[in-house]
C-alpha cells in the first residue's frame, strides 16, 4: 500500500482498473501528488546534522537540533504532535460527506459478517424501491465482481471495488468509486461493505449511518463478541427473521446485548426472502432522504427528483 | 488485520511530519492507543515493524501508551472505568453508560534527529 495517499498499490481495484492518480475529482479532494515504490534512499533528507562542531578553539554543544545539550544524551529533539493516526483517512471522510451533502445523497455504510444476506437485502430493496427513489450502489468485495453484477441486474447503477488483500473499504477508495458512479443528487447510495465485523467499523466513509445487518442464523451474541461495530452502527437490521422457528436464536436477548453496547441503536426486524418487516427498513430510508432534503430549495428538489 | 493500515498511518504522519519540522530519523514514537480503539498491540508492533524498513523510521522504537476507557453512568451520576463496551457499571451494575473516552488512537510524541 501506498504511504502516502493510502492507494494500495498492486491490490485495490475499482470495477478491475487500478485507481487512476491522474484525475480530477469533482468533489474538491485534492491528493497530494508523489511518486510510488521509491526506494526512499533518493537525497529528500538534508545533510545531516552535525551535533559537536570542533571549531578551532571553540567546542560548541549548542548546534545540534535541540539547542541543547545534556551529559549523556544525544542532540535529539521531541516533537509533539498529536496526530490521530486515522486522521488522514477522516480527512477524505470529510471531502467525501461534504460531498455527499451537496448533492443531497443519503449515504449509507452497509456492514456485517459474511453471509448475513447483505447482498440479498440489498437486491430486495433496489427491486422494491427503484420505481420510487434514486437509487446507487457501492460494492465492496476482496475479489470478484459478482456482487456488482447481482446489483445492476436490478437496473441500479453500482460499481464494484476489489480490496485485494484489503479487510475494509476506506475513505478514499470510496472517493474514486465516487468518481466513476457519479450517483444522480437526492438519491440513496448503498456502500456495501467487506464482509467482516471488525476492521469497517473503524474507518469512516463519509456515510450519514453505518448500518449493521444479523442474521439469526449467527448467534445473539454477535452484538457482544463484536462490540466495536454495533457501537458504530445507528441501525441494526436483524435479518433472515423467516428462518426463527427453525432456530436457537433468543431475539430478546440479541436485542439486550446490541443496546448494551449502544443504548441508542434502532433495530429493525426483516426477512429479505419473505419481505417481512421490509416495509419499516423501507420508511426508514424514506424518511432519512427526506430529513437529508429539508433545506434545500424546493424548486431544486423537484428539479432533482425529476418531479 | 487493520492494523496494518494503521501502521502505514503511522509512518505516513512520519514523513508528511519530517519534510515540515525538518528532520530525518525517527528514533521513538509515543502511540496512544484506548481501552476500546479496536487495535491489537502486539499486530500493531508486528506490522510497524514491516512498514517501517528503509524508511526514516528504521530504527525507531514504538512505545504504546495505553489509555483507559472512561464512562459516564446514567444511573449513578459517576465517572466509571470499564474495559469493554458491553461492561455494567461497576458501581450499580446499569448498563445505561455513555462511552466517553477509549478509543484513542494517536501519535502523542516523537524524539526525532
Amino acid at each position: 500500500m501506498c504511504t502516502v495517499c493510502g492507494c494500495s498499490t498492486g491490490e485495490t481495484r475499482v470495477e478491475g482498473k487500478e485507481p487512476s492518480h491522474e484525475h480530477h475529482h469533482d468533489h474538491s479532494h485534492t491528493h497530494d501528488h508523489h511518486h510510488h515504490d521509491h526506494d526512499y534512499s533518493h537525497a529528500h533528507s538534508p545533510e545531516p546534522q552535525t551535533m559537536f562542531k570542533p571549531l578551532v578553539g571553540n567546542h560548541h554543544y549548542g548546534l545540534g537540533p535541540a539547542r541543547v545539550h545534556a551529559p549523556g544524551l544525544s542532540q535529539t529533539r521531541m516533537v509533539q504532535i498529536e496526530q490521530d493516526i486515522l486522521g488522514k483517512n477522516n480527512s477524505y471522510a470529510q471531502q467525501n460527506r461534504r460531498w455527499l451533502a451537496e448533492q443531497g445523497i443519503f449515504a449509507l455504510n452497509l456492514v456485517s459478517s459474511p453471509g448475513s444476506g447483505k447482498t440479498s437485502l440489498l437486491v430486495r430493496t433496489l427491486t422494491d424501491l427503484k420505481d420510487e427513489m434514486r437509487l446507487a450502489v457501492i460494492e465492496g468485495d476482496q475479489e470478484t465482481a459478482q456482487d456488482a453484477d447481482r446489483i445492476r441486474a436490478t437496473g441500479c447503477p453500482a460499481i464494484q471495488i476489489n480490496t485485494g488483500k484489503g479487510c475494509h473499504l476506506d475513505a478514499h477508495m470510496v472517493g474514486h468509486a465516487l468518481e466513476s458512479l457519479q450517483p444522480q443528487a437526492a438519491s440513496i447510495l448503498f456502500i456495501e461493505n467487506v464482509g467482516n465485523l471488525v476492521c469497517p467499523a473503524a474507518f469512516d466513509l463519509g456515510e450519514a449511518h453505518k448500518v449493521a445487518i444479523l442474521s439469526v442464523t449467527e448467534g445473539e451474541d454477535k452484538p457482544i463478541k463484536y462490540p466495536d461495530m454495533f457501537h458504530a452502527a445507528n441501525l441494526l437490521l436483524l435479518n433472515k427473521i423467516d428462518l426463527l422457528p427453525y432456530l436457537q436464536f433468543d431475539v430478546e436477548k440479541c436485542i439486550e446485548y446490541a443496546r448494551r453496547v449502544n443504548p441508542s441503536i434502532q433495530i429493525l426486524q426483516v426477512s429479505a426472502t419473505t419481505g417481512e418487516g421490509m416495509q419499516q427498513w423501507y420508511q426508514w430510508l424514506r424518511m432519512n432522504q427526506q430529513m437529508r432534503l429539508l433545506g434545500r430549495p424546493s424548486t431544486q428538489v423537484k428539479a432533482e427528483l425529476g418531479a | 488485520m487493520h492494523e496494518m493500515s494503521l501502521a502505514e498511518g503511522v509512518l505516513q504522519i512520519l514523513e508528511t511530519e519530517s519534510a515540515k519540522q525538518g528532520f530525518s530519523q525517527v528514533k521513538t514514537i509515543w502511540l496512544e492507543i484506548g481501552a476500546l480503539a479496536g487495535v491489537e498491540v502486539s499486530a500493531l508492533e508486528f506490522a510497524f515493524d514491516v512498514v517501517r524498513r528503509g524508511t526514516l523510521a528504521g530504527n525507531a522504537q514504538l512505545v504504546i501508551i495505553h489509555l483507559p476507557a472512561q464512562a459516564w453512568c446514567l444511573s449513578c451520576g459517576q465517572i466509571v472505568e470499564i474495559r469493554q463496551r458491553y461492561d455494567a457499571c461497576p458501581i450499580c451494575g446499569g448498563y445505561q453508560l455513555q462511552v466517553s473516552s477509549g478509543d484513542e488512537m494517536r501519535i502523542k510524541e516523537l524524539e526525532v534527529e
